[in-house]
C-alpha cells in the first residue's frame, strides 16, 4: 500500500555522506559476526510468526513511508499512532480482568473483590454449558458446570451475578457467542429489574460467531441463520443502548488456535468487515452502527511483532471503513480494541514464569495502544485462577500504568525504523489474505471451504515442529528445565456438589415460574425466527423475563435454524 | 504385511479447543499410524463405540474445559462395560498433577500435560499400543 | 502373535452379533488372515444392498452418506459404512476424519462405521474394502455403503464392486467435468448433484445429460438426482432411484452377474497377490551369471509349473 515517494518529509530522509560511511562500516563488521549457538538460535532471523527480520533497521527501510498519509498523528486518520490525541495521558486503558466460575453467587463475590482491588470494569466468563446453550442439568453439561466460568441458566442467575453492583455505574464485558443475544437479553432484564434503564447500560457483548467456526468452535446454529441473529442484535442495541458495544470481533481465539500474527490480524478484520456488510445489506447506514463495533486481540510473546500488529490494525481498519464502506463519521474509522495476554504462551511447568511473560505481553499491548486489557493469571494453564494469582495479574497492569511511565508519551515507538517497517509488513500480509478471502467469495464461503481452519492448522503444526526442534524456546519446557518438576500450588477447584446444587437451582426456577408464559414467549420467538423482518431481541427479552432457561430458548431456536456440524480439517 | 497401529483421537464434552488434538493426530500420522479423529463434543459412549468399530489399539482424549474428572472415568467405565479395556486409553489437557495421578489410578494409562513433547507422546503410543497389538493380535 | 479371539471364538462372537467381532474380523482380513474367516462366513453373504459413493473432494459425500444412513434407519434397516481415505505416501500413516459427519449415528447400535486407509493392502485397497463390505453383509447388516474420496483408478475400482454406484458431483466446480471425462460416466448408476441450491446446478444437469446422449446404455440408464444433503432435500428421490436400480439388477439377472464379477475380481487380486509374493521369493534366489532375462524368466515359470506358451 505504501509507495515510493520523493519528498523529504518521509521518515527516511537521506542523512548525508558520513552516515552512509558509517552504514558501510557496520555492514562490514556485521558480515564478520558469528551467529550464536544454543537454544532458540535457529530462529533469530524471524518473528514468532516467521516474518523475516533484518539484523538492524535503518532510514532506508522506511524511506517509502509517507508520514502524513501512513503515520499521521494520534487521533487522526488513519490512526496508526492511536485513536486518541493524548493517548493514555487523558485516560488509562480499562483494567478488565475476565472472571467467572462456579455459581453466580461465587462469581459475584469475586467481582466485589476485584472492584475493591481497583479493577475498572467487569468481564464475565461463562461455563461451557452456558456457552454452548445447555442448562446445568442437561446430559451434555455433565462434569462441565461452573468449571471454566459461571453457570447462568436463567435471569435468576444473572440477577444474582450483579447483586450489590450498580449496573448503571460499571461497564460489563460478556464473553459469549452462540447464545450471546440471550445473554444480552438477560443483562437488560436484570438491570431493568434493578431500576436501571437499558439506555444507561455500558459494556460489550462478544457475539462474534464467525471466529467460532474458524477457531473457538463454540457454535450452535449454522453460519447464515446466525448472521441474522447478530444483525438483529446490532440493530436493536444501536437503537436502544447507545453506550453498548454491539460486538467484539475477536482475533484472540484465532491466535490461540495456532495462527500467525498476520492471520490473526487479517481474519479478525475480515470478520469485522463481514459484519459491516451484513448490516449494510439490511439497509443500516454504516455510520449509525460502526462506532459501536469493537475488537479483541491477543498479545503474544514476540514483543515488537505484536506492537506492529496493533498499529497496522488501526490503519487497515480506518482505510477500509472510509474508502471501501464509505463511512463518514471519524468514529466509524477508529478501531477500538480489548487485548488479552496470550493463554497459549503460558506453561504448566514453572508457572511463576508466566507472571513475567504476562508482563511483557501487557507492555506490548499498551505500547500498541489497547483500550482495555486482561492479564492472565500464572496458574491458568492448570486451573481457574486463585484470588492471589489474579491479584498479581491485576498488579501487573497497575505497575505498568503507574510506575513505568510508558503511558506518558503517545505511541512512543512511532518513528522507530523497525516498528514502522514491521507495521507496513503486517499491513501488506493482511491485504494479501483479504484478496484470498475475496477469491472464495467472502468469509462465510471461505469458512465453508475450510480455508481459515487449514491455514491455522498448518501454522499451528509448523510452530509445534519448530518448538520440538528447539528452534523456538519456551523457558522451563524445552530449555532450563527442572529435573524433578514439582508444581506446588494451591489451585482453585470446583466441586461436584456445586454442579448438583446448580442443577437443583435451575429445576427450582422451572418449577416456580408461570409455565404458560414460558410456552407462549417461546412460541412467539419461534415465529419471529422465521420472519426476517421481526427483530428477535424484544422476543428474547420477553422469554428471559418469563424465566425461560437458556437451554429452552436455544432448543426453540435450534428447531428453526438447525445445529451446525463441522467438517474435519487438518 | 503388518497393519499400522490405529489410534482414535477424541474430544469429549463441550470443549472446542482442538489445536492440541489435531497436532497430535498429525504427529501420529507422520509416525506411520492410522488416526481416526472423532470430531468435537463426543460423549464417552460415542468414543468407545468408535474405538470398537475401528478396532483401535489406543484412544487419546483431550479435554481443556476442566471436565476431565467426570469424562475420563466415564470412558474407562464404558470400556470395561463393552469388554474393551485392553484398548490403551491415554489423554491430556488442562489437568493438574493431582488429578492426573488420580486418573491413572482409575485406569487411564498416561496423562500428558501442555508442553509435553510430541515425540514423548508418539513414543508412548508406539510402545504401549505396540505391546497391546502383540498380546491381542 | 497373540489373539483376542481364536478363529472359533471370533466366528462365534461374529454370529452372536457382537460389533467387536465384526471389527476384529475386518482387521483380520486387512492383515492377510481373511482366508480363515471367509471359509466359514462366505455362505452368509448376499443379503445386503451395497452402495458405492464416489466423487471429487469437497462435493459433500460425507454429508450425503449421513443423510442416506438416516434414511435407511428410518426404514428400519441396519447400515454399515466403509469410508476410504487416502494414506500418506510418505509416512504410510493416515488421518481418517470422515466419521465426523456421521456423528449423529455413533451410538446407534445398528450403524457400524469403519474407516479405511488406502494403504498397500493385500489385494489392493479395493480388496480390503470389498472384504470389509462382505463381512458387514455376512454380519447381517441390511445396507452397506462404501464411500471413497476422489475419482482415481482405485476409487473407480472400489465403486464398481458395489451393486449400485452413486457418483456425486457439485455445480460450479471444474472438477465435475474432469470427473465425467475420467471414465466415471461408464460406472455411474445414479448421478447425484449435491448442493442443488447452487446457481449452476441446472447447467450441470444439462452437461451430464448431453454427455449421456453420446453414450449407449443397453441396460440400465443412469438416473440423475439433485440433492441438498444438509437440509435433506432430494434424499427421498435418491433412495427411490437406488431401490429402482436394485430392483432392475434382480429382475434382469445382472445382480448375479455383478456378484460373479466381484467374486472373480477378488480371486484375481488374491491370486495375483499370492503369485507376486512367490515371484518375489524366486527372484531373490536367481543368480545372474550368464543367463539372459528371457531364459531366466522361463526358468522361473517352470518352477511354478507353467510351461512355455
Amino acid at each position: 500500500m505504501a509507495k515510493m515517494i520523493d519528498r523529504p518529509s518521509g521518515l527516511g530522509a537521506p542523512a548525508g555522506p558520513d552516515f552512509a560511511e558509517q552504514e558501510r562500516a557496520w555492514e562490514a563488521a556485521s558480515a564478520k559476526g558469528k551467529t550464536r549457538s544454543g537454544p532458540g538460535s535457529g530462529a533469530t532471523d524471524r518473528t514468532l510468526s516467521d516474518v523475516p527480520l533484518k539484523t538492524i533497521y535503518s532510514p532506508e527501510d522506511v524511506a517509502h513511508i509517507d508520514l502524513a498519509r501512513d503515520v499521521a498523528w494520534p487521533g487522526q486518520y488513519p490512526y496508526t499512532r492511536g485513536i486518541h490525541p493524548n493517548g493514555y495521558r487523558d485516560r488509562l486503558w480499562t483494567m478488565r480482568q475476565f472472571a467467572g466460575f462456579g455459581s453466580a453467587k461465587q462469581t459475584n463475590e469475586r467481582y466485589h473483590f476485584l472492584l475493591a482491588q481497583g479493577q475498572h470494569g467487569l468481564s464475565v466468563a461463562f461455563d461451557m454449558p452456558t456457552l454452548m446453550g445447555y442448562d446445568s442439568d442437561a446430559p451434555h453439561a455433565r462434569g462441565e458446570v461452573g468449571k471454566c466460568g459461571v453457570a447462568i441458566d436463567s435471569l435468576a442467575d444473572m440477577e444474582t451475578l450483579f447483586d450489590g453492583i450498580d449496573m448503571g455505574d460499571i461497564t460489563t464485558s460478556m464473553t459469549i457467542n452462540g447464545p450471546a443475544a440471550i445473554a444480552v437479553a438477560q443483562y437488560i432484564a436484570a438491570a431493568e429489574k434493578k431500576g436501571i434503564p437499558r439506555a444507561k447500560l455500558g459494556g460489550t457483548i462478544q457475539a462474534d460467531i464467525l471466529k467460532e467456526y474458524i477457531a473457538q468452535k463454540e457454535w450452535i446454529f449454522p453460519p447464515r441463520p446466525h448472521m441474522r441473529i447478530i444483525v438483529d442484535m446490532i440493530q436493536f442495541c444501536t437503537a436502544e443502548m447507545p453506550k453498548w458495544n454491539t460486538i467484539s470481533v475477536s482475533g484472540y481465539h484465532i491466535r490461540e488456535a495456532g495462527s500467525t500474527a498476520a492471520q490473526e490480524l487479517a481474519f479478525t478484520l475480515a470478520d469485522g468487515f463481514a459484519y459491516v456488510e451484513a448490516c449494510m445489506a439490511v439497509g443500516m447506514d454504516v455510520d449509525s452502527f460502526a462506532p459501536r463495533l469493537s475488537y479483541f486481540f491477543n498479545s503474544h510473546i514476540d514483543f515488537f511483532e505484536e506492537i506492529a500488529k496493533f498499529r497496522a490494525a488501526r490503519r487497515i481498519y480506518a482505510r477500509h471503513m472510509r474508502e471501501k464502506y464509505g463511512a463518514k463519521d471519524p468514529k466509524s474509522w477508529q478501531l477500538r480494541f480489548h487485548t488479552q495476554t496470550a493463554g497459549c504462551s503460558a506453561t504448566a511447568q514453572q508457572p511463576e514464569n508466566n507472571i513475567v511473560r504476562v508482563a511483557y505481553e501487557a507492555m506490548a499491548a499498551v505500547l500498541g495502544g489497547t483500550q482495555s486489557l486482561h492479564t492472565n493469571s500464572m496458574d491458568e494453564v492448570l486451573a481457574l485462577p486463585t484470588e492471589k494469582s489474579v491479584e498479581i495479574a491485576l498488579r501487573t497492569q497497575q505497575v505498568l500504568a503507574y510506575e513505568t511511565n510508558v503511558t506518558n508519551v503517545v505511541d512512543p515507538l512511532g518513528g522507530s525504523y523497525f516498528v514502522e517497517a514491521l507495521t507496513d509488513e503486517m499491513e501488506r500480509q493482511a491485504e494479501a489474505y483479504f484478496a484470498q478471502i475475496e477469491e472464495f467469495g467472502g468469509v462465510i464461503e471461505a469458512i465453508e471451504s475450510g480455508f481459515f481452519q487449514k491455514e491455522i492448522a498448518e501454522a499451528s503444526y509448523r510452530y509445534q515442529r519448530s518448538f520440538e526442534a528447539k528452534e523456538r524456546v519456551v523457558v522451563g519446557v524445552n530449555a532450563f528445565i527442572h529435573d524433578d518438576e514439582q508444581v506446588d500450588m494451591d489451585l482453585l477447584r470446583i466441586t461436584e456438589e456445586m454442579e448438583r446444587a446448580q442443577a437443583r437451582s435451575v429445576q427450582d426456577v422451572r418449577a416456580s415460574r408461570d409455565n404458560a408464559a414460558v410456552t407462549e414467549t417461546l412460541e412467539r420467538l419461534q415465529v419471529a425466527c422465521r420472519d426476517p423482518k421481526d427483530n428477535l431481541m424484544p422476543h428474547l427479552i420477553d422469554c428471559v423475563n418469563a424465566y425461560c432457561t437458556e437451554g429452552e430458548i436455544v432448543e426453540a431456536m435450534v428447531k428453526v435454524y438447525g445445529r451446525y456440524t463441522e467438517r474435519s480439517v487438518f | 504385511m503388518a497393519r499400522p497401529l490405529r489410534i482414535v483421537i477424541a474430544k469429549a464434552g463441550l470443549d472446542g479447543h482442538d489445536r492440541g488434538a489435531k497436532v497430535i493426530a498429525r504427529a501420529l500420522r507422520d509416525a506411520g499410524m492410522e488416526v481416526i479423529y472423532t470430531g468435537l463434543f463426543q460423549a464417552p459412549e460415542q468414543i468407545v463405540q468408535t474405538a470398537i468399530q475401528e478396532d483401535a489399539d489406543g484412544i487419546g482424549l483431550s479435554i481443556l474445559s476442566g471436565a476431565h474428572m467426570t469424562l475420563f472415568p466415564l470412558v474407562v467405565e464404558q470400556l470395561k462395560e463393552q469388554e474393551a479395556a485392553d484398548i490403551v486409553f491415554f489423554g491430556g489437557g488442562t489437568i493438574p498433577p493431582d488429578d492426573a495421578k488420580r486418573l491413572k489410578e482409575l485406569g487411564v494409562r498416561e496423562i500428558f500435560t501442555p508442553g509435553a513433547p510430541l515425540q514423548d507422546i508418539v513414543d508412548f503410543v508406539e510402545r504401549e499400543c505396540g505391546r497391546r497389538r502383540e498380546l491381542v493380535g | 502373535m497373540g489373539n483376542l479371539y481364536s478363529t472359533d471364538e471370533l466366528v462365534g462372537e461374529f454370529f452372536a452379533g457382537k460389533p467387536r467381532a465384526l471389527a476384529r474380523a475386518i482387521s483380520w482380513a486387512e492383515s492377510g488372515r481373511g482366508a480363515e474367516l471367509f471359509h466359514r462366513l462366505y455362505g452368509h453373504i448376499g443379503r445386503a444392498m451395497t452402495i458405492g459413493l464416489t466423487g471429487p473432494p469437497g462435493v459433500g459425500k460425507s454429508t450425503l452418506s449421513s443423510a442416506l444412513v438416516r434414511k435407511a434407519r428410518l426404514l428400519g434397516k441396519s447400515v454399515g459404512v466403509v469410508s476410504v481415505d487416502p494414506t500418506s505416501p510418505f509416512s504410510h500413516g493416515a488421518l481418517l476424519g470422515d466419521r465426523i459427519r456421521l456423528t449423529e449415528h455413533f451410538t446407534d447400535r445398528d450403524v457400524f462405521i469403519r474407516s479405511m486407509a488406502s494403504r498397500g493392502h493385500l489385494g489392493g485397497v479395493a480388496g480390503a474394502t470389498i472384504d470389509a463390505a462382505l463381512l458387514m453383509d455376512a454380519f447381517g447388516l441390511d445396507v452397506v455403503l462404501i464411500e471413497t474420496v476422489g475419482v482415481g483408478q482405485s476409487e473407480i475400482e472400489v465403486a464398481e464392486l458395489a451393486q449400485t454406484v452413486l457418483v456425486a458431483l457439485q455445480p460450479g466446480s471444474g472438477d465435475s467435468i474432469q470427473v465425467l471425462k475420467a471414465g466415471i460416466m461408464e460406472i455411474a448408476d445414479v448421478f447425484v448433484i449435491n448442493k442443488a441450491d447452487h446457481p449452476m446446478a441446472n447447467q450441470l444437469r444439462r452437461e451430464i445429460r448431453s454427455m449421456m446422449e453420446m453414450l449407449n446404455f443397453p441396460g440400465w440408464v443412469p438416473e440423475l438426482v439433485t440433492t441438498q444433503a444438509l437440509t435433506g432435500d432430494g434424499i427421498e428421490e435418491l433412495w427411490a432411484a437406488i431401490e429402482r436400480h436394485a430392483a432392475y439388477l434382480h429382475a434382469s439377472g445382472t445382480y448375479r452377474e455383478k456378484r460373479r464379477q466381484t467374486f472373480l475380481h477378488q480371486v484375481h487380486q488374491l491370486a495375483l497377490g499370492g503369485l507376486e509374493r512367490r515371484l518375489e521369493r524366486s527372484l531373490r534366489d536367481i543368480g545372474d551369471a550368464g543367463t539372459d532375462p528371457y531364459a531366466a524368466a522361463d526358468r522361473v515359470l517352470e518352477t511354478f509349473g507353467v510351461g512355455k506358451e
